[in-house]
Formats: structure tokens, sequence, C-alpha cells
């Protein structure tokens, strides 16, 4: 059994479940940026006291799964979300949706993702992907990051839905309740309520190591990996920071380059022109997150090894750290027409 | 980024698939556009993967000195910690602790050994032994 579904590829994967299943229930409207930027998705954080993959513990967007539920719940669509202890109810479950005509978003680890390359397969267990159709054991996947949709046998997609460690998914599977129609109002509404939520996480977030001060925090700190960690680990940290900065598909500060998207497209929802003027110092965050990318690589090379190249590093990110500040600080001081 | 400046690099992932990217084009409009990948990118991921391999080869040494039982080794290369072992065999932590001991792995029963085969993907007689037909 196949749905009548369409695949999208798309530059990160919750953005393209959400803009894949909010398309298939009847939200035309709908692109990858329009659901980042509704979903408040822009985001960093940087949890000195964690360890992902022995590396720095970082994020450049926000938590897995809150693109998904925020959008939906801006654009007034009720979501169904599940987890699982057992794994036949798991399957069972999903097997229901299909029959009745629903293709569902799901929870996965790469690790045992067969279909990745074997270079991408780290213990990461915030992917996610569609499931619109069974054919005898094997279920046809709709992986936002590929180009085309792909299939996997009950065994691996239970293995997958099922990842152990940080973020486990539990079997989890998600999916709008209904099929609704979205008018353009509520669409405008949807977006200034995902700008003012953004402004918040990124200005007003309490501590010191998430949002605006969490980029200026990191910048901070790099200068003192030279001396604090020796060259080889801070090397390797670095190689993290880029590998985050980089998830798959999102190419290079590639979050920074589609809340630049969102907030073109928005304008054709709210005709307010400090939107594409933000636009702009969006782009220039996300070429600075490139050009920090390119010289962190020069330190990790080991072509670059001076205290001063970790100082020059460090005030790329505080430099980023400004560039979003002076955007969200006008985003915050735009005048909503309600 | 500019449309233009998008990287063409291939690498690991340009096997399986290009990856979308957002750019702008010269109008100053945001559009899409595929690449195949970006050198910087791949630079980072070898010096994780070289990582890998050190400590993949530090645990053979120690499985050979008798430090440690070769879960250590498979552990190392499987890219798991004794979190996620445990969270996948069902085993407690402290047992896993255990099973590193060389002493102990030995008289570990075939059930056991199972679990611990399964999750990486190898047989039993491998799991003993470490020898791999792997690329």
């Amino acid at each position: 059994m196949k749905l009548n579904f369409e695949h999208i590829q798309a530059a990160h994967c919750e953005n393209g479940v959400t803009t894949s299943l909010l398309r298939y229930n009847g939200v035309d409207r709908i692109t990858e940026p329009l659901a980042f930027g509704i979903g408040s998705g822009l985001f960093f954080v940087y949890i000195p006291f964690l360890k992902i993959n022995k590396g720095p513990a970082l994020a450049f967007r926000t938590m897995p799964g809150m693109i998904f539920k925020r959008t939906c719940k801006s654009l007034g669509i009720p979501v169904i979300r599940k987890k699982f202890r057992s794994k036949e109810e798991a399957q069972q479950i999903l097997d229901q949706c299909l029959e009745a005509g629903q293709p569902v978003g799901c929870q996965v680890g790469v690790y045992y993702l067969t279909y990745f390359p074997k270079e991408y397969r780290f213990h990461f267990n915030a992917h996610n992907l569609i499931v619109f159709g069974k054919e005898q054991d094997d279920y046809l996947i709709s992986d936002p990051v590929m180009e085309k949709a792909t299939s996997l046998s009950s065994y691996e997609l239970e293995r997958v839905r099922f990842a152990k460690g940080a973020l486990a998914p539990r079997g989890q599977l998600y999916y709008p309740k209904e099929k609704r129609a979205v008018s353009k109002e509520q669409f405008s509404k949807a977006i200034e309520t995902g700008i003012r939520r953004n402004v918040r996480d990124m200005l007003r977030i309490p501590g010191y190591f998430a949002g605006v001060k969490g980029i200026r925090y990191m910048g901070n700190t790099i200068k003192k990996w030279r001396d604090r960690l020796g060259l080889h680990k801070a090397g390797l940290y670095l190689a993290q920071l880029v590998r985050m900065q980089e998830e798959i598909g999102t190419g290079g500060g590639g979050f920074r380059f589609i809340y630049g998207a969102f907030l073109q497209e928005a304008h054709a929802y709210q005709p307010i022109d400090d939107l594409i003027e933000v636009s702009k110092e969006f782009t220039l965050s996300g070429d600075t997150w490139r050009n920090a990318a390119v010289h962190a690589a020069g330190i990790y090379k080991g072509r670059l090894t001076d205290q001063q190249d970790f100082n020059q590093l460090g005030d790329y990110l505080l430099e980023i750290a400004e560039v979003e500040r002076r955007a969200f600080e006008k985003l915050s001081q735009i005048k909503w027409p309600s | 980024m500019k449309k233009e400046d998008i990287p063409q690099d291939p690498g690991a992932l340009s096997k399986a698939t290009k990856e979308v990217c957002y750019a702008v084009d010269q109008s100053g409009k945001y559009t899409t556009e595929l690449s195949v990948g970006w050198d910087i990118k791949a630079r980072a991921l070898d010096v994780a993967w070289d990582d890998i391999s050190q400590r993949v080869e530090a645990a053979r040494q120690k499985v050979k000195n008798k430090e440690a039982s070769p879960l250590l080794f498979f552990i190392e290369l499987r890219l798991m910690d004794i979190p996620i072992v445990s969270a996948y065999t069902g085993f407690w932590k402290w047992q896993v602790k255990q099973h590193l001991k060389p002493s102990v792995f030995e008289r570990l029963s075939e059930k056991k050994l199972a679990k611990y085969a399964v999750i990486f993907e190898v047989s039993v007689e491998e799991l003993k032994t470490m020898n791999l037909n792997e690329t």
C-alpha cells in the first residue's frame, strides 16, 4: 500500500517533515522557511558541562520536535504524538495510520539508518523522517534530506525508531490530526507569533549559555581552548563545532540562511520593509558562521596553531553574536498591524 | 551566501545524496540549490573519524595486553559508550563494566555474548576473536 504522497527534499529534516505532512493535510502555502520561522527554529545553545560524542554539546536550532509542534499550533492544527514502550504496539499503530491514509512523522536515530553513508552514522537520535506506505515487509520512507524517497525493512525501521542513548526516540511518531485549510490571515498571525517567540528565545532567555549570550560565551570560551585542552583536543572540539553547524543539509550556518529566507517569505504576508532589511542581517550572520568554520578548519587541519588564531576564531563568534543581537532587536521593535 | 558561492566539493555524502542549500540570487532574493558537499565539512568529519580509529587501535592494544575484554574494542569500533551499550543490551551499566574485564568476559554465557553480537552487528565468534572482515 502506498499513499499518494509527494517526497519533498529539504535542507533540514524536521522542517522537511513538517512541510510535507502539512502539505499532505491540506496546508498548501507551507514552505520549509515558513515552517522553520513559524516554529521559531533559530537558536543557539552551548552547554559546557555536557558532552555529545566526546565533544562539546551545542545546537544551532531549537529542541527536536519543537518546530513541528509550534508550527502546527500556531496554524491551529491539532497534533497527535505518541511514544511507545512496546515495539509491537509501535508498529501496529504505525500500520493503522497508514491504513487510514495518514503518512506519519517518526523520530529516529541515524546510527542504524542503512541508507545513510557510513561516515554520517553517529549515535544521533533526533533525526526525522516520514513513513508513507508499506509494500510487503518494506516501509516506504521519505527522508527530507535525501533527494529521493527510499525504503526500510520493518526490522530496520524498528531499530532506528527504538535507537538508544541521549534523546532516545522511543518509537515516537506524530502527525496532524485532521485535514484543515489555513487562511492567509492565520499565516500572518502565525508569522508574527513565530518571530516574537524567536526574539524571546534568542534575546531574553535566562542563563549565560543560550541565545545570543550563548554565542558570545562560546566565543570567549574558544579563546581559552588552546591552553586548556591542548591543540589536539581543541581541534577535535572545533571539528565538532563545524559538524554541528553543518548537520547534514544545513550548508554552513545554514539555519541562518533559512531564517533569512523565512523573513523574505514573511514579507509577502506582512508587508513590513524591516523584514527584508533584517533578512540581510541573517545572510551576514550565516556568512560569518561560514567564515568561522573555514578558520576553524585551519586549526583542526593543523595549519593554524597560534593563540592568536584561537583569538581570531573567538572574535568571529563575538561578531556573530553582535549581528544576531542587532537583528533580533530590530525584529522586536517591529510594530505589527493587528 | 550567494548562489554562485555554494560549495560543490564531492565527499562522503555525495555517494548517497545531494543536499539543499539556501542562498541569495543576484537580486538578493533567497532561493535553493543542490550542493554535493563542502570540503570544510568533509575535513571536520575526517577529524572525527581519525579520532575514532585512534581509539579503536588503542582499544585493540589493550585487549591484546589483557587489560580489557574485546568488548572495549567493539564499543569504540561502534562509536558507543557504556550508557549506550547498557541501553541497547538491557544489561546494567555495572554489568557492562564487569564484562570489560577479560576474566569475566571469558566466562560469559552464549546468550549474553549473543546480545552483544547483535548490537555490534557481528557473530559471536567475531566478538570473541575480533577478526572482522569489514572494510
